[in-house]
């Protein structure tokens, strides 16, 4: 039976990590488990960059926590950059066990627009399915509402629904 | 993405390796990954990919280098190159060298994702385009040409020899032949194939109109000329143009022509700019050119510039086994264009169009096949859906009797073996028929 977990890293907002894990879970019709793990981010910090770097994070979550039949993601508050990228969302292992997610860019606020936590966490809970998406095998899908088409930008994931559509739904 | 592309990231990095596999991974493309230029020739020697991307700054060979050797090895290659240290020089230097992009590090995402879906739509618009350019040789092709009689057979050897050369050629033929088909199958398998084939009918346009057709004409050069105009001969450059009807032209025209044959050059009406064209002349005509030079009409030397290569086109009568191929064929292409199930043909309808003459040749048998079909009961050609009565071939009748049996077998194949309906027709009565059918020896097809 597989699991779904979600692993908070550094600080994040407990209610929120509850609040996506529940929709995740009716979006996958699997369990979801979280775990606050207070995991300390500074080593990860790229000082040329501002940002923190995720390639070396999804190691240590997969090297960390990685367990047959399980997949998970860490949710992270900060900027995530990977080296060939100014900024990411997140990203994944494709068939993998392990994926990450910030909602740093997802956050109203960093385009100067008013804070809404409704949109936050239908944002975050988009970009967790899509991470684990790929943990599932699925690559980039073309259908416009499918939550497996490739964002780039928040206005990306608004326009996308947070379910998958059946092609992808099927490969599951 | 109808068909996975392939990616070579080629990188001394393994973190930016890693990301650039990972992301390419989850938009679904092939991604092999090497850490230096040296590997990645070796990998390219042995595999294809669809697209490179690749460092600058590499130990050993750098970037640069490698991709002026993927260009030398595969000139239509997309190499995309990308350095965290841009400059000027080198973005120009790789883009002279024939880089599809150059890209500094780190990127936006949708900038690579755009960056990629760029090089993926030209690489399926060039498999496209060769997909679609060996639908354009395929519909011009020798093999599109109908029949399989010796004088076709001969035809065609002539034509695929001739297409190889630049020769001009003579199409002679009547009325109907098909000269033009055969002068677009020679451009089709000529190395011009891929540039234009223009043809002028200069029967049809009147010396001046002619001369500006041909050869262009500057704004204001006549009444009407309000705009610039490229003529046929500058349009045709690197291809072929094809002159029908060429006996028709006036002998002004005929001067004209001559030069422009010999020095492939010319100025537009009105022009004072010498314009130079490329260009492989292919001329036709149902007329006797050498008879006309003799008579006067037609240019001596203009005769000799024009029949470097002469190609008889055999009348249909001159190969009637073609007949049934080509019925056939013009079955198929009309059911299909008026989008109605495919006819058959009666045998006796086949054998009546193979004794005829056809003075229009081919194109007489396609208005023909054309005319039996709309008019026909939509599942079976017969005699009378086909208008062969005035000029059906009668001059093997050698006696008065064979002529009355051939008459009396017409009208009961276009009255349906009805005696009734056809002994009326004949103005005779039931019992006559019936007396002239046993006299004959006349009896209804199986």
């Amino acid at each position: 039976m597989n699991l779904i977990r979600l692993i908070s890293l550094g600080y994040f907002d407990r209610q929120l990590l509850e609040n996506v894990a529940e929709d995740v879970s009716a979006c996958f019709t699997l369990k979801t488990e979280t775990i606050v793990h207070f995991h300390d981010l500074e080593p990860y910090y790229d000082s040329n960059r501002r940002q923190y770097d995720a390639n070396r994070l999804l190691a240590y979550i997969e090297a960390e926590f990685r367990q047959e039949h399980q997949k998970t993601i860490g949710l992270v508050s900060v900027d995530l950059f990977i080296p060939i990228l100014t900024y990411i969302f997140g990203q994944a292992y494709l068939n993998g066990y392990a994926a990450i997610a910030s909602f740093y860019r997802l956050q109203n606020e960093l385009y100067g627009l008013k804070q809404n936590n409704l949109l936050l966490k239908d944002r975050l809970v988009k970009e967790i399915n899509h991470e684990l998406g790929h943990c599932f095998g699925l690559i980039h899908c073309y259908d416009p509402l499918c939550v497996m088409r490739s964002s780039t930008y928040v206005e990306d994931i608004d326009q996308k629904s947070k379910y998958f559509c059946t092609k992808c739904q099927s490969h599951l | 993405m109808p068909e996975k592309i392939s990616l070579l990231i080629v990188d001394d990095e393994a973190s930016v390796r890693d990301s650039l596999e990972n992301w390419f991974r989850e938009d679904g493309y092939a991604v092999r990954c090497v850490e230096n230029a040296k590997t990645a020739l070796q990998l390219l020697e042995e595999e294809n990919f669809d697209i490179i991307i690749t460092d600058i700054k590499m130990p050993g060979m750098d970037g640069l280098e490698m991709l002026k050797r993927v260009k030398s090895l595969m000139p239509e290659a997309i190499v995309i190159v990308m350095t965290a240290f841009a400059t000027v020089d080198t973005a120009v230097q790789a883009l002279k060298d024939g880089a599809f992009d150059y890209v500094t590090k780190p990127f936006d995402p949708d900038d690579l994702s755009h960056l990629i879906r760029n090089a993926s739509r030209q690489i399926t618009l060039k498999a496209e385009n060769i997909r679609l350019r060996e639908q354009v040789i395929n519909l011009e092709n020798v093999e599109d040409i109908i029949g399989d009689s010796d004088p076709m057979r001969d035809l065609l050897k002539e034509v695929q020899r001739v297409a190889q050369s630049n020769a001009t050629v003579i199409l002679t033929g009547e009325s109907g032949t098909g000269k033009e088909l055969i002068a677009r199958a020679i451009h089709a398998n000529s190395s011009r194939r891929f540039f234009p084939m223009i043809s002028v009918h200069c029967g049809a346009l009147s010396e001046s109109l002619l001369e500006s057709e041909l050869f262009g004409h500057e704004k204001g050069a006549f009444t009407g000329a309000v705009y610039n105009r490229k003529g046929r001969f500058e349009m045709a450059d690197s291809g072929t143009i094809f002159l029908d009807e060429i006996a028709t032209i006036s002998p002004k025209m005929q001067i004209e022509l001559l030069r422009v044959l010999e020095t492939k050059s010319f100025m537009r009406v009105g022009g004072n700019k010498l314009i130079t064209s490329d260009f492989r002349v292919i001329c036709a005509t149902n007329r006797d050119l050498k008879q006309m030079v003799d008579a006067g009409t037609f240019r001596e030397d203009l005769y000799y510039r024009l029949n470097v290569v002469n190609i008889r086109i055999p009348a249909l009568r001159e190969r009637t086994s073609d007949i049934p191929l080509l019925v056939n064929y013009f079955i198929q292409k009309f059911c299909t264009s008026m989008s109605k199930s495919p006819v058959t043909i009666e045998k006796a309808a086949l054998e009546r169009l193979q004794e005829y003459d056809f003075p229009g040749n081919v194109r007489e048998l396609e208005n023909m096949i054309e005319r039996a079909i709309v008019i026909g009961n939509g599942k079976e050609i017969k005699v009378r859906d086909l208008p062969l009565s005035k000029s059906s071939n009668m001059t093997t009748v050698e006696s008065l009797d064979e002529l009355e049996k051939k008459h009396i077998v017409f009208m009961l194949d276009k009255y349906e073996w009805n005696i009734s309906r056809t002994a009326r027709a004949l103005g005779i009565d039931r019992v006559t028929l019936y007396n002239k059918m046993r006299r004959y020896d006349i009896e209804k097809p199986e």
